[in-house]
């Protein structure tokens, strides 16, 4: 049974502003095992930022227990929560670095706080500066490092701690697609070989896929979906889901939308599947023409997914029968609703 | 006058402006930056926010800010009188110089905090740093190429509040000016005191932006 490292039972949000109350975050059950690899994703605006944020306490919650190693941040007075803050770094979008400060400095900094003996500190700051490939970089200020190399400064400070828990707030999303990459790389080389639990906000699909196992999908602050980022890939129940795993322009585009909308089905096939000609297979046996709107390739977790969206028969029986063959193929796959989202 | 007599009343007028300047610095900025500091840690969306305290405070130093110094020296000296026995002189002038700086040096010091980036206050709290901790590491050095830069700004101010010290008897540059080239027609000295107030203010122009270039570890 695995253990949980942070629960959020109940946690609501609430901002007074000018045109009233906004609920940000509402009633948020969240368990989070230790050595995950969490994504929190929803587009802008969902309440991701303000739910990580809760989980340190930056965001006081409105109401609702923030429990972290079965003990409540909410309610500790500031001294107490400070000494478990140690144990729960984060990292930011704008890397938040100290800019009068070199990336040793900066990573110095937290070991300042916690009250480390300077030679030990420097000691830990200099592996660290090795972990994330910055040596030479020791005596480099902010405003001389490139946004990847001020992401890793960022990281190794967030290691100084010898924390628990990684919150990554949208940690990639100022960085070009193959810094992008580097950056996870490294961080999912820290949540496997630490077992340093991530919790990852983001707005990216492919931050999920290559980095989390878990994921909730979260709109207008509430979790409308979660679980393993497979199953929720494969099977997405919600449209909010949906619309993250296939982002505009995919099975929606407009010339798509001329061709039918009923008995559309996504497929998605894995290595099991993926050798045999199923579909091809199946318009033989069963003499009945499907059509083709959408495919493509993905790289989940490191295994290869395809999946793809096709028309099944127009008439029920046999369209019912094509489900069935898919079914006895063990083909996963999902109905999509003939009111989805097809007009562009 | 003849010409040593006069160098060694510009020379001593130049030394007693230091000494005043030096002096008003020192003690506004000993009042002035925790005053600054507190408006910034206390304000709304601060790292410990108190509305009343923040109220009060910003309406004190704004009140001392309002009055010209030359008029708020004048209404002052009834009460320097009874503090310090003098209402004149240069102990009163600094007295009310310090009144008028040290709330001048609070706005320099909270106009430099506002522009540490909020971001990275937050990442020190999500670090589990104290309030101290966040006052002393983060806000005073992240800020501190425009806390220098503010305190040469300040340092011309107080000249500037010397000079005009000068009409109650503060001696330096700005009485030795009132006296020769107001009271006894000698614009000449007026000038030479003039020309003097100017290099002055040039060099601690000039150190500032030295010292600030120094310590500021954006621009490289």
């Amino acid at each position: 049974m695995a253990e949980h490292i942070i629960r959020l039972q109940g946690v609501t949000k609430e901002f007074d502003t000018k045109g009233g109350k906004v609920v940000a975050l509402k009633d948020i059950d969240l368990d989070i095992e230790r050595g995950d690899s969490y994504g929190i994703i929803g587009l802008s605006g969902a309440g991701k930022s303000t739910l990580v944020r809760t989980i340190n306490l930056l965001e006081q919650p409105t109401e609702g227990k923030v429990i972290f190693n079965d003990s409540a941040l909410t309610g500790l007075g500031s001294k107490d929560l400070n000494i478990h803050r140690r144990k729960i770094s984060m990292i930011f979008q704008q890397f938040n670095l100290l800019m009068q400060r070199d990336a040793l400095g900066n990573i110095l900094f937290p070991l300042e706080i916690a009250g480390v003996p300077k030679q030990e500190a420097l000691k830990k700051a200099n592996e660290l500066l090795k972990v994330v490939d910055l040596e030479e970089r020791a005596h480099s200020y902010p405003s001389q490092l490139s946004g990847g190399q001020k992401q890793r400064v960022a990281i190794a400070r967030a290691l100084a701690s010898d924390p628990e828990v990684i919150l990554c707030d949208e940690a990639t999303s100022a960085l070009d697609p193959k810094t992008t990459r580097s950056i996870l790389s490294l961080l999912k080389q820290i949540n496997e070989e630490r077992g340093i639990t991530l919790v990852v906000i983001t707005h990216e699909m492919e931050v999920i896929k290559q980095l989390c196992n878990k994921v909730a999908v979260i709109e207008n602050g509430e979790i409308v979906e979660r679980g393993d980022v497979e199953e929720i890939f494969k099977k997405p129940k919600t449209k909010a889901a949906r619309k993250l795993f296939f982002p505009d322009g995919d099975y929606r585009e407009k010339p798509l939308t001329k061709t039918s909308t009923r008995n559309r089905v996504r497929l998605v096939f894995d290595e099991a599947t993926a050798g045999e000609p199923i579909i091809a297979n199946m318009i033989m046996e069963l003499g009945a023409p499907v059509n083709f709107l959408y495919a493509n390739l993905d790289v989940l977790g490191g295994s290869q997914k395809g999946q793809m969206v096709i028309c099944l028969a127009a008439d029920k029986e046999t369209a019912d029968k094509q489900k069935a063959y898919l079914v006895a193929k063990g083909v996963e796959f999902t109905e999509i609703d003939e009111d989805e989202e097809v007009q562009a | 006058m003849e010409i040593r007599e006069l160098l060694s009343l510009l020379a001593q007028g130049t030394l007693d402006s230091l000494y005043m300047i030096i002096i008003c610095t020192v003690i506004s900025y000993i009042i002035g930056l925790p005053i600054g500091v507190s408006l910034i840690v206390t304000a709304p969306g601060g790292i410990r926010p108190m509305t009343v305290y923040n109220k009060v405070m910003g309406f004190i130093v704004n009140i001392l800010r309002s009055v010209p110094f030359l008029i708020l020296m004048i209404a002052l000296m009834p009460y320097i009188r009874k503090i310090i026995g003098t209402g004149i002189g240069k102990e009163a002038a600094t007295a009310a110089l310090i009144v008028a700086a040290a709330p001048f040096v609070a706005r320099l010091v909270e106009q430099s905090l506002l522009e540490v980036d909020p971001g990275v206050i937050e990442a020190a709290q999500a670090m589990g740093a104290s309030n101290m901790q966040i006052i002393r590491k983060v806000l005073l050095l992240e800020a501190r190429p425009s806390l220098l830069n503010g305190a040469a700004v300040a340092t011309i101010n107080i000249l500037g509040y010397t000079a005009m010290a000068g009409i109650v008897g503060a001696g330096g540059l700005g009485e030795i000016a009132i006296r020769y080239g107001l009271y006894r027609f000698q614009p000449s000295i007026m000038w030479i005191t003039i020309v003097l107030l100017v290099i002055l203010v040039q060099i601690f122009q000039e150190i500032g932006i030295k010292v600030v270039n120094k310590y500021d570890n954006r621009i490289n």
